[in-house]
């Protein structure tokens, strides 16, 4: 009756006022609520999908298909030999404060994320910087140890935002960013608002007021978005109601790609999965498309190594492991594990949890038998990837570019090979554009060679919006829902 | 009575120093830490331990105990890990949402269960008071989470008469927001409300039976006249007790019902606070919870005891 | 004997038919309960599948039975749990009437009815991870403050009496009287409590599995299947009212047969009945 109210309402505001015709505020669903809204100094995902483009902005910023595009950074100029980077910062920007953005801020922002005591989640992007020094009050030059073919890529993360030393203190719960929206306020709990940023430096979005609402329940989700309560849910929690919504004329369910390689992890230094047959045993008696079904009604695509689809560099490597239970139970009376019984830890997201009961039944039927233990993430992170005390456990890796953890050997699965770790280290050091992909092939091969996990599908990027709305993000490059490109077509 | 009092008063602070020592000790021995969540998968360990300085989870246990405790005494409860505000400013915040919503739940079960207690009372042993018991045990059977699931499908994805959760705040006007808590409220009523009647059904019933009402009849007021004038004076004191129990039991109880709701209350908050490892607010707000129950019950006794000096004697 | 009365004649059927389901659940079910099959999910109530199918192909009426099994014996053993720690509390407490272990029994029983249940059942499964036995653990807890003060009334009103007077004076010790003379007086009362939190643990499972904190997959619980048809329910209205009905059946099951068996036990109460 709400909604039925509300859009009475916007009829009657049409008639009387032609120029308000267009709706200029959106109330976009997510799952979870971020912890703070400081992106520099948190991990989590929903730090970045609230102010990522929106309230801060990088050097570089992503676009909405994974390019590297210029931010606050106009342009830039790299040296012969790839270690000096000297930024051409926009003139007349200023922070949501007032305070101008200067080179000042670049140099203390690279400075403090780089710093002894710095609580950057992944201050492994600014590891190559050696130096940052402000050349004049529009201009940074920053100096590298060695030649980072990445360096600009990692500079558009939502972990490099620029921050002003001004008001650096109190941006976990009052954030302050040069981007097109400003932070109005946070109903802990409940929601965070936006207002548009009349000062803004770039084209002014459409949207002039944006309401982040959080909904950790599937189904209040769902029954948030039929109510009208929501008007988008970018990534919506419950892939089982998406055929519904797209019965609806009211809806459009958008699907695209992330980078979340989902995998079936084991642990190396487990006796049994030591054994390279009974991994392959593993990949062998899992029907991914049974997953995909199964747990994500049938959004997700099928890998065979642990690189996203969408890259150019990807190769199609699923027939190395196709699903043959025969040959499971093969492998894994060769290698003696006639009656073997695994612990399988699931975190809480749906692909596990469903995921993982799907797999304990796969594995059941070639004889091994799984022990599942429901995990929230805190426990997760602590047991199973910094203690690495597990077996198995299903986890969606979604940094982009991220197989170099193959070549982690103190990474939670344990996997030691000189081999990975000579592509990976080649590969830092090589910035030839085809030499890389075959290396990057070369690094594919390899691990989906030594089933060093069982590999089971990219995570599909599942979003239900008004159907009047137009300019959400269709895949999730990284984290965010930038609503400066946003508006109301109706 | 003030030696009664005191004796009371001692036995309370005691339940609460243990209290506050079971919560802090068992909370803080809970797997995973606040830091190494926050920071996520590619977190380097250097990171976390500077991170657990911010903190100051660096210290060692007992000390922030007494630092804990020490804070609660002069109303301090800490800061938030994830949050980074007060913890006393959540509470407030989340107290908007929950306490309403019980009062709201409490009411909405006081008027159904009078009316219908009274009425099986009155009507004892009839087929409408075999009615009224055997709905009120359909009522007491019903888990509220899945009461609350029947709502929402029927009221808010299929009729779309209410919206099918979340709080508009209190600054978006009165109305709104009743209409918000109305399916929670009838969610946590309904069970209630059904315990409620049969207590009040049996109290009637038991003061029914006693010689001043037989007294009463016999004086020739009619049955009605009795059980309102009489009967339902003397049941009060059994019913209010259990509405006052049902209080707590709501403000603590509606933990599932948010969550269905997705409505911002304090249970939500230990269910988040939980999950992220804000310990700091799990340990407050459930010492929070546990003082207002034991308030109550020492609320309770003293009044039981001003009113009937026998138990003073007991204590 | 009197005619039985009718809310333990239908409490009892009602019970019976879940305990029978239960039972059998041991030896067969109408399909394997573990048998995924992704093409047939989600399938209403039809002939092949009574109760229709769940979101992976798993037939519904056979989750139900087995969900049965685990409802009932995670209550059945935390009731146990209660009266065994609870019961021997309640004695001690009696027998010191007024004394100082009354005292801190009783409000030991206080400060556990003053921490909320579920939240202390989820910083349980916490501390220890979420499995059956931490969920019967947490429902136990709270029975035992339940036992200890229904077994501290019964037996306060027995030690007024003459013949327990006689016993004392006649050199018995407080431990022998309260197991040779008060534990039968009261046993009828543990019943009808037992009965009442035997149902109370029915629900307390429900909701312990709803919010993820009960048995863990793959072993069915009911709470979960609700939990799970969550999101389906516009589509797959059985998911959701199953399991449900289900649970209230034996809830009211239990409870009408606790009704009807004070009534025969304790004919103090029937009066006010």
């Amino acid at each position: 009756m709400l909604g039925r109210l509300k859009i009475g309402l916007a009829v009657l505001a049409m008639v009387a006022t032609p120029a308000l015709a267009q709706r200029t505020d959106i109330s976009v669903g997510m799952v979870l609520e971020p912890p703070n809204l400081d992106p520099t100094s948190g991990a989590a995902a929903a730090i970045r999908e609230v102010t990522y483009s929106n309230i801060y902005e990088g050097l570089t910023r992503f676009g909405p298909d994974g390019s590297v595009n210029p931010g606050l950074a106009e342009s830039w100029d790299i040296s012969e030999d790839g270690t000096v980077y000297t930024f051409h910062l926009r003139d007349g920007v200023e922070f949501h404060d007032g305070t101008a953005f200067t080179a000042d801020d670049v140099v203390f922002t690279l400075d403090r994320a780089r710093d002894e005591d710095s609580t950057n989640a992944q201050k492994q992007l600014f590891a190559a910087i050696d130096s940052v020094r402000a050349v004049d009050e529009h201009t940074v030059e920053v100096t590298l140890s060695q030649p980072q073919g990445a360096f600009l890529f990692n500079m558009a993360w939502g972990d490099a935002v620029i921050m002003s030393p001004e008001s650096v203190e109190d941006n976990a719960t009052n954030p302050v960013g040069t981007g097109a929206f400003r932070f109005v306020r946070w109903v802990q709990g409940d929601r965070v608002e936006l207002e548009r940023n009349p000062d803004y430096w770039g084209e002014a979005p459409a949207l002039e007021r944006a309401t982040f609402r959080f909904i950790s329940d599937p189904s209040a989700a769902f029954a948030a978005m039929m109510a009208g309560d929501v008007d988008a849910f970018p990534n919506f929690p419950a892939p089982e109601t998406l055929e519904q919504f797209e019965a609806d004329p009211r809806f459009e369910v958008i699907v695209g790609s992330t980078e979340g390689e989902t995998i079936l992890s084991m642990n190396h230094e487990n006796e049994a999965l030591s054994d390279i047959r009974v991994r392959q045993a593993i990949s062998h008696a899992i029907n991914r498309q049974d997953i995909i079904d199964g747990a994500m009604f049938g959004y997700g695509t099928p890998i065979g190594t642990h690189f996203a689809p969408h890259n150019p560099d990807y190769l199609d490597l699923t027939d190395n492991s196709a699903y043959d239970p025969e040959a499971a139970r093969e492998l894994l009376a060769e290698a003696g594990h006639e009656d073997l019984t695994l612990r399988l830890m699931l975190p809480p997201p749906t692909y596990a949890r469903r995921g993982g009961e799907i797999i304990a039944a796969q594995l059941r039927d070639v004889g091994i038998e799984t022990e599942i233990t429901n995990m929230e993430w805190a426990q997760w992170l602590e047991q199973v990837f910094s203690g690495a005390d597990f077996d198995l456990t299903i986890v969606s890796h979604t940094e982009p570019m991220d197989i170099g953890i193959y070549a982690r050997p103190d990474y939670y699965f344990q996997y030691d090979s000189a081999e990975m770790q000579e592509i990976m280290e080649e590969l830092d050091m090589t910035s030839d554009p085809e030499a890389r992909t075959e290396l990057l092939h070369e690094a594919q091969r390899h691990i989906a060679d030594d089933s060093v996990v069982a590999f089971l599908f990219q995570l599909a990027k599942t979003g239900v919006a008004n159907a009047d709305i137009e300019g959400l993000w269709e895949n999730a490059p990284v984290p965010a829902n930038d609503l400066t490109g946003v508006r109301w077509t109706e | 009575m003030l030696r009664f009092a005191l004796q009371r008063l001692t036995s309370l602070t005691i339940s609460l120093i243990v209290a506050s020592m079971v919560i802090f000790f068992v909370i803080e021995v809970i797997p995973g830490d606040p830091a190494a969540y926050m920071l996520g998968m590619n977190a380097q360990p250097e990171t976390v331990a500077a991170l657990r300085r911010d903190l100051g989870l660096d210290q060692g246990l007992f000390v922030r105990y007494l630092a804990w405790v020490g804070g609660m005494v002069t109303g301090d409860f800490g800061t938030s890990y994830t949050y980074r505000v007060p913890v006393s400013e959540l509470i407030m915040a989340r107290l908007g949402v929950s306490l309403p919503l019980t009062v709201y739940a409490l009411v909405l079960s006081t008027l159904i269960a009078f009316p219908v207690g009274l009425i099986a009372a009155a009507r004892r042993g009839s087929a409408l008071d075999a009615g009224i018991m055997g709905g009120t045990q359909l009522g007491i059977a019903l888990p509220n989470f899945w009461f609350a699931m029947l709502l929402v499908l029927f009221f808010s994805i299929t009729l779309q008469w209410f919206s099918a959760g979340g709080f508009p705040g209190w600054d978006a006007g009165f109305w709104i927001n009743i209409q918000a808590l109305t399916l929670p409220a009838v969610a946590l009523a309904l069970p209630q409300a059904s315990i409620l009647a049969r207590v009040m059904r049996s109290a009637v019933i038991e003061t029914l039976g006693q010689d001043y009402i037989r007294t009463a009849r016999a004086k020739g007021l009619t049955s009605r006249q009795t059980v309102v004038r009489h009967a339902l004076r003397n049941a009060l004191i059994p019913v209010l007790t259990i509405i006052g129990l049902q209080f707590s039991f709501l403000l603590a109880g509606g933990i599932i019902i948010e969550n269905v709701f997705f409505l911002p209350g304090l249970g939500r908050l230990i269910f988040q606070a939980i999950t992220q490892r804000d310990l700091i607010v799990v340990e407050s707000v459930v010492m929070i919870l546990v003082f207002a129950v034991i308030l109550v019950t020492f609320l309770v006794d003293l009044t039981y005891a001003a009113a009937d000096p026998r138990l003073r004697r007991r204590a | 004997m009197k005619r039985l009365p009718m809310t333990l004649v239908a409490g009892a059927l009602l019970t019976a038919v879940f305990a029978v389901a239960a039972l059998v659940s041991l030896a067969w079910t109408p399909h394997a309960v573990e048998g995924m099959n992704i093409a047939t999910r989600l399938q209403p109530p039809g002939a092949d599948h009574w109760f229709g199918t769940d979101h992976f192909g798993r037939d519904i009426l056979s989750m139900i039975m087995v969900g049965a099994r685990t409802s009932i014996a995670v209550a059945v053993i935390a009731v146990g749990m209660g009266m065994v720690l609870g019961v021997p509390l309640g004695l001690l407490a009696a027998a010191n009437r007024g004394g100082l272990i009354d005292e801190v029994i009783m409000r030991g029983n206080d400060l556990v009815f003053a921490f909320p249940a579920l939240v202390i059942a989820i910083l349980i499964t916490a501390v220890f991870g979420p499995s059956a036995v931490n969920a019967i653990i947490a429902i136990g807890i709270f029975n035992t403050p339940v036992f200890a003060r229904v077994t501290r009334g019964g037996a306060l009103s027995l030690w007024t009496l003459d013949y327990i007077r006689a016993a004392r004076v006649a050199g018995k010790g407080a431990g022998r009287i309260s197991i040779e003379h008060i534990l039968p007086n009261i046993a009828n009362l543990l019943i009808v409590q037992g009965t009442i939190q035997f149902s109370l643990g029915i629900l307390a499972e429900a909701a312990l599995s709803y919010v993820g904190l009960g048995a863990q997959p793959p072993t069915p619980s009911w709470g979960r299947m609700l939990a799970e048809a969550q999101t389906m329910i516009a589509m797959a209205p059985h998911l959701a009212i199953i399991p449900g009905l289900a649970i209230v059946l034996t809830v009211l099951g239990l409870n009408l047969m606790g009704d009807g068996l004070r009534d025969i036990l304790d004919p103090k109460l029937r009066r006010a009945r």
